[in-house]
């Protein structure tokens, strides 16, 4: 077990508190952007795929994960980013000035929604965030010139300074891109948790009551909340945009919204970290589907094909098993993994018993 | 003028008069309590000034600042802090992290500062950290900083919540409730920090409390309330001579 030794009060406020684990985010990191110079296409493009569901889904982890309010209307905000960033480069803007525009545009949509929204809580904020998918979804048809309507339309190539990142020609350079986004956002969230603004969050979450008592206003806290998430998710949109190349409305559905929640709640609501696993067992586990699927059927003769939604099948299964036993998600088994290990042999079995709670998020009352 | 001033304030839920015309007034550097059996209305007296409920009559005045005007969250930056009853703290985050949530009032950096971490907030941070670290050590949880306060026993959580309230700095704090559940030495111990709170804190002390030892022991002025209505007002021994006090706790004789 490593005991640091805190000699500052900057230990407490640094992001890691010693340089062994930064040193292996670092070394993560290092990991990520040497992808492209040994991973095939396919696996390529699963990575940039999972990052950027892991983008969307910190953009989910700030409202549900830290402020305890649920949405069942994010594919909305991931619509908005891509439009906004699709009609900005079909109107002649460069994607390095659309792109930042797309999250701002529907971190404002999401602030505004939000103003009337964050009043309500629980299962009532959930419809209304159904209602505005709905909304949205109606106008991306409506607004046929710029969205193409049912027909859909190309998300063009981009080129930042004579750069290629288109998503085919030029996965890698796509593949840094979207990491490089990725990492940024994921910084500064990291940053926002540790500070006054995230504190805030929190307090909003746990005790409504009491941070109005600490002179913080709870609706404004709630609507920023919104807006940031709104933000980072329209970001995510705009790239899941140029991934797929050509869409249509029918990109973000409903099923988008709740695979995202799945995301944080498997990977571990109330951590950055969650996102990202989250992200990973989200798209993996259709590929291992198929991978299995293909095996099975030469092997054994079995065609898990004939099975339809089997994905949504272990999605639905994986969440009841882990809203029962670990609330906490796949990050919170790996931290109590890991201090099993750190503390061996004293761990005990009821170690973790008194932390075994719902946020509020999950209550919904 | 009074620190607080509390006039003819009313509370009516539906039929029930949960506070009716209660005043009074409390002064700076002292120390008082609100006693009276349950039900009585102690704690809604504290959740009308902390703007939780609506006032169906009355004004509250506090530092010269119409508090009736005010929201629930424009209370604490005019200097007002609070604790619960059923402690309210953010179960979710660390001991240390919840006192420093107490600290939000003092903050002067906006969320996009906060997301780029400029050396602004690290700045800020270290601050806030130092006015916690002393709180920490006036009400010696030092063993607590990074635990949970989920996992906490309910005599340091009650502990916290002072402290939370400690660290916004304020001029006036609220205590509902502070020795209910509580051993005999941890409320012992109460009695002293509310002593040195008004001492070497320079704070103003308004408590709700049960426990009458306490009471007489760190109170200068009593009220004691009954049903919403005022019965006594005076030192602890005078309220607890008083006939109408007795009565409320221990019901009247019945003449035989």
């Amino acid at each position: 077990m490593r005991t640091v030794f805190k000699t500052s009060y900057d230990t407490d406020i640094d992001l890691h508190e010693h340089w062994f684990r930064r040193g292996r985010y670092l070394a993560l990191l290092v990991f990520m952007m040497s992808l492209p110079f040994w991973a095939d296409e396919y696996f390529l493009a699963e990575a940039t795929n999972t990052l950027i569901w892991s983008l969307a889904g910190m953009g989910l982890m700030v409202l549900v994960g830290h402020t305890g309010q649920p949405s069942l209307g994010h594919a909305a905000f991931l619509s908005i980013g891509a439009y906004t960033d699709v009609a900005l480069m079909n109107a002649g803007v460069p994607f390095l000035v659309s792109f930042p525009i797309a999250g701002i545009f529907a971190g404002v949509v999401g602030a505004i929604v939000a103003i009337p929204a964050v009043r309500m809580s629980g299962i009532y904020l959930a419809i209304a965030t159904l209602a505005l998918f709905v909304i949205v979804e109606e106008i991306v048809i409506l607004l046929e010139p710029i969205t193409g309507g049912v027909g859909g339309l190309f998300a063009p190539a981009i080129e930042i300074f004579g750069i290629p990142f288109e998503r085919y020609a030029y996965l890698g350079n796509f593949y840094w891109l979207v990491l490089a986004v990725v990492v940024i956002i994921c910084w500064g969230y990291a940053n926002l948790m540790r500070s006054p603004t995230g504190r805030s969050f929190l307090a909003v979450r746990d005790s409504e009551v009491s941070a109005r008592a600490l002179g913080i206003n709870v609706t404004r806290t709630r609507a920023l909340a919104f807006g940031l998430s709104a933000g980072v998710t329209g970001l995510a949109g705009a790239l899941m945009g140029h991934f797929i190349g050509f869409f249509n409305y029918e990109l973000f559905s409903i099923f988008i919204s709740i695979n995202l929640l799945l995301v944080v709640t498997i990977g571990g609501l109330g951590f950055i970290q969650g996102a990202f696993l989250g992200a990973v067992l989200i798209t993996a586990v259709p590929q291992v589907i198929a991978i299995l699927r293909d095996g099975l059927n030469a092997t054994a003769g079995i065609d898990l094909g004939a099975i339809p939604g089997l994905d949504t099948i272990i999605f639905s299964l994986l969440l009841i098993v882990f809203i029962i036993y670990e609330p906490q998600g796949l990050y919170g088994r790996w931290l109590k993994i890991r201090t099993w290990f750190e503390i061996f042999p004293l761990a005990r079995r009821d170690m973790f018993r008194r932390q075994k709670s719902y946020l509020k998020t999950e209550r919904s009352k | 003028m009074s620190l607080l001033e509390v006039d003819d304030i009313a509370v009516h839920f539906g039929g029930v008069k949960a506070v009716d015309g209660v005043s009074f007034r409390v002064e700076e550097g002292e120390v008082y309590a609100i006693i009276g059996p349950n039900g009585a209305g102690k704690s809604t007296i504290f959740n009308l000034i902390s703007r939780i409920y609506e006032l169906t009559r009355g004004r509250i005045m506090f530092d010269g600042h119409d508090v009736t005007k005010l929201g629930a969250h424009q209370v604490a930056p005019l200097g007002i802090a609070r604790t619960f009853q059923n402690i309210e703290l953010f179960d979710h985050s660390t001991v240390l992290a919840n006192l420093l949530m107490g600290r939000h009032l003092h903050r002067r950096t906006n969320f996009i500062q906060d997301a780029l971490f400029l050396p602004k907030v690290r700045a800020e941070e270290r601050a806030h950290r130092q006015r916690v670290e002393e709180v920490i050590a006036f009400l010696e949880l030092e063993a607590y900083r990074g635990k949970m306060i989920a996992g906490l026993p309910y005599g340091v959580r009650k502990v916290v919540e002072i402290g939370r309230a400690l660290a916004m700095g304020s001029k006036l704090i609220l205590l509902d409730e502070p020795a209910s559940g509580l051993s005999v030495e941890e409320s012992q111990e109460v009695a002293y920090w509310i002593e040195d709170m008004r001492r070497d804190m320079g704070l103003t002390v308004l408590m709700v409390e049960h426990d009458m030892s306490l009471v007489s022991q760190v109170s200068d002025r009593v009220l004691a309330v009954a049903n919403g209505r005022m019965l006594a007002e005076g030192t602890p021994a005078e309220v607890q001579a008083h006939p109408e006090v007795k009565a409320a706790y221990l019901g009247t004789e019945v003449a035989a």
